[in-house]
């Protein structure tokens, strides 16, 4: 099998690599392996990414060319991909084609995660299908993504669908956008495409308060501007797509000035050696904790002090989103799973009214008056549909006030009652506080997601 | 440990993320198990368990479907590990199933597919709703698309099309009564990951990963360790080679690769560089089809 001569060879940010010569066992202490030991294992941060775009626009290409450019692509996947291939070149797409039925069906339908890294960072990524379901889908993906690229083919510009996967994106406040301008070769390099395109989403991008948008001309058919910067496009004087996947700012993204410690499990040892022992374990959704500070226990309203916080490696000073740890706490108060710890001078609201906009993803609509279960943090609680202020067209962001229900992949500003009060904040201000899922008691399906948000 | 910039490396992450799904787990479905088998996946998973309760021990116990064709290596290190930790060992036993004829040795000899009607009977048996498995999804495309926590018919059976859309780290553990949950806290893992968090945390291995001479044959391009289950065929000549085992499957079918590596470090080295997945390098019972890996989940393989 004889490489794609369209594909570069190692790219200067990446690993180093040997070939498994026939039989020949890896030489563990050559500079070579010296030197991936140490790009390897330096300390580096998860960036998680989310992309959305059609198999048309070359998504598929995209990421199989940046899993083949940083090495993440093995000999054998690579070989077995090249003997899939029809045509003359190896079709990276099929790299990212996992089922069977996907593969006979030339679909994609469901979101699949792949792993790759530089020597700075490492990344997951949420590979989401454009066509089939692509709301829940793009949903899925963009719940946990710190960086969304939505894939625009240069001949079309921006479409009905690039305006949707960017307001999903803006909707789940996925805090960078990037905007990958692909098949620029089609268009001849044209600057005044790019800009047009650039342009036309900016304005855009604009009204859904976007944060940071960055826009690139890419070709990820022939590697241009992904991870070297092409020759074609003199004009373009911004990152390639790696290097600002590798430098974009997420450290500041999380929510560090709110406190919040959702109790997830209570460990009590019961044993000889730790008989008095009493913990609250879970993950840290905002804010810092330390030992010595003063805390508030909600639903109680009691507060007391953290005596001390136990990581996965013993007692820590601090700890701070996203750390599993568990807090003892100075007074034998009475917590439990679903409660919360916060601070007494900013808690958080404790209200059983909640108004969000919410994905429906099922196939039998919402409707008011329907009863259903909300999980929240580490709460569960029942709730009814109050009423649905309207139903959203996510093409023209237009607000259906006559709307009557959601249906399968549609979005709308909804108000639950819950039997129970839960410990919330705005989804603007804490992604972790301010969401929540919404399950079918009959099915136990996962039917919806909810963002909450302020009335309006 | 001071950390001014309030970040967590990515070890330090998945290990989080982990800890999370494994108490998550804990607090909401009844009857948990992990599987345990001794391979260095369910080692580190057990470890993350291990440290998600501390100082309780972990609250639910861990099974090893046994083949009847384990490395005796790897079966004294579950042995030990399990003593170590004071949790209930359950062994849902292949070759027992065989001899009560419920279920037949295939004809290539490969144990893969029939340990799931044991591992589905053990689970009846047992009533368990949750079963933890160390499986991470850089290992198999059809693994690619497999949630954290993924829904299971009352037949353990997986159906990729209609999985239960998974937002934040919200899960859901809601099932009716014969149905399951896997849980797969490694998802995000990749292979140098858990190696990484294996010499970090000083984890201990069977001594199987780490390079040695042994006595080897070639079978179909693969070098094989002479064991009680590999023998030499006819025309086979055995010879010494300094191998190690990437993957730990069943010894009759899990093949070695030459290696210099004998220390954990020097393991992290040769994945550094490494060109070839670990299944594709080390299994027989992987090479089959290109789907073989989703087809066996749908029977209610892990």
């Amino acid at each position: 099998m004889t490489p794609d001569p369209t594909l570069p060879t190692a790219a200067p940010e990446t690993y180093p690599t040997v070939t498994d010569a026939d039989d020949q066992p890896v030489d563990v202490h050559s500079p070579v392996a010296e030197h991936a030991v140490e790009l390897a294992t330096a300390r580096k941060d998860i960036v998680r990414i989310a992309t959305a775009g059609s198999v048309d626009d070359g998504k598929s290409t995209l990421i199989g060319r940046l899993l083949y450019d940083s090495k993440a692509i093995f000999e054998d996947q690579y070989e077995a991909v090249a003997r899939a291939s029809k045509g003359d070149h190896v079709d990276l797409a099929l790299l990212t084609d996992g089922l069977r039925a996907e593969r006979e069906q030339g679909i994609t339908i469901d979101v699949a995660y792949r792993y790759f890294s530089t020597p700075r960072r490492t990344f997951i990524l949420a590979d989401t299908p454009g066509h089939v379901q692509y709301t829940r889908n793009m949903v899925t993906g963009a719940s946990t993504a710190d960086l969304a690229i939505v894939l625009v083919d240069a001949r079309n510009g921006m479409v009905e669908q690039s305006r949707r996967h960017a307001f999903l994106a803006s909707l789940l406040r996925v805090p960078h956008l990037v905007v990958a301008v692909n098949k620029m070769d089609l268009v001849g390099w044209s600057q005044e495409v790019f800009d047009r395109i650039a342009d036309e989403f900016s304005a855009f991008a604009a009204k859904l308060s976007v944060p940071d948008l960055t826009v690139v001309p890419i070709s990820a058919l022939h590697g241009d501007n992904v991870v070297t910067h092409s020759q074609e496009s003199p004009w373009y004087e911004g990152p390639t797509l790696l290097h600002h996947l590798e430098h974009v700012h997420v450290a500041s993204d999380r929510n560090l000035t709110d406190a919040r410690f959702p109790v997830q499990y209570v460990v009590r040892p019961q044993t000889e050696e730790h008989h008095d022992y009493r913990g609250y374990a879970g993950t840290v959704a905002s804010g810092a904790f330390r030992p010595g500070d003063e805390v508030q226990v909600l639903p109680s309203g009691l507060s007391t002090t953290i005596t001390g916080i136990d990581g996965p490696r013993g007692p820590v000073e601090e700890a701070f989103p996203p750390m599993a740890v568990t807090l003892r706490l100075a007074d034998d108060l009475d917590v439990s799973r679903g409660d919360l710890v916060c601070k007494p001078e900013n808690a958080p609201t404790a209200t059983q009214d909640l108004d969000a906009l919410v994905c429906w993803m099922a196939e039998e609509p919402l409707r008011p008056r329907q009863r259903i279960a909300v999980k929240h943090t580490t709460r569960t609680v029942r709730a009814v549909v109050k009423e649905l202020a309207y139903r959203l067209d996510v093409n023209t962001l237009h607000r259906d006030r006559e709307a009557t229900e959601l249906g399968l992949n549609d979005i709308g500003r909804v108000r639950l009652r819950a039997t129970q009060p839960l410990f919330v904040d705005d989804y603007t201000r804490n992604r972790v506080t301010g969401r929540f899922i919404l399950v079918d008691e009959a099915t136990n399906a996962t039917v919806g997601a909810g963002m909450l948000t302020p009335a309006g | 440990m001071s950390t001014p910039d309030y970040r967590l490396s990515q070890l330090e992450t998945l290990e989080a993320e982990s800890i999370h799904v494994i108490r998550e787990v804990a607090a909401e479905l009844e009857r948990p198990v992990l599987l345990f088998s001794g391979g260095k996946d369910s080692i580190v998973m057990l470890e993350l368990a291990r440290k998600a309760f501390a100082p309780a021990r972990i609250p639910f116990p861990v099974m090893h479907v046994d083949t009847g064709l384990n490395f005796p290596d790897v079966l004294e290190f579950r042995d030990k590990r399990v003593a170590e930790l004071g949790v209930q060992l359950i062994v849902a036993s292949v070759p027992d199933a065989m001899a009560q004829g419920l279920v037949k040795e295939e004809p290539n000899g490969s144990r893969n597919r029939i340990q799931t009607p044991v591992l589905l009977d053990a689970v009846e048996e047992h009533g368990f709703t949750a079963l933890f498995g160390g499986a991470r999804r850089d290992e198999d495309k059809a693994r690619a698309k497999e949630r954290v926590f993924s829904f299971r018919d009352e037949f353990g059976q997986w159906d990729p099309k209609n999985q239960r859309p998974e937002l934040w780290d919200l899960y859901n553990g809601r099932i009716h009564l014969g149905e399951s949950i896997r849980v797969f806290p490694l998802s995000n893992w990749t292979e140098l990951d858990i190696w990484q968090y294996v010499l970090r945390e000083q984890i201990a291995i069977p001594p199987l990963y780490l390079a040695q001479e042994r006595e080897v044959v070639e079978r179909q391009g693969m070098l094989y360790a002479v064991n009680e289950f590999i023998r030499p065929r006819d025309g086979e000549q055995p010879f010494r080679a300094t191998v190690r085992y990437r993957t730990v499957g069943d010894a009759n079918l899990t093949a070695a690769v030459r290696s210099e590596a004998t220390t954990v470090e020097e393991v992290i080295a040769e994945i550094a560089v490494t060109r070839m997945t670990e299944r594709g390098a080390t299994r027989g019972d992987d090479k089959v089809s290109d789907a073989a890996m989703e087809d066996r989940k749908k029977e209610g393989y892990f």
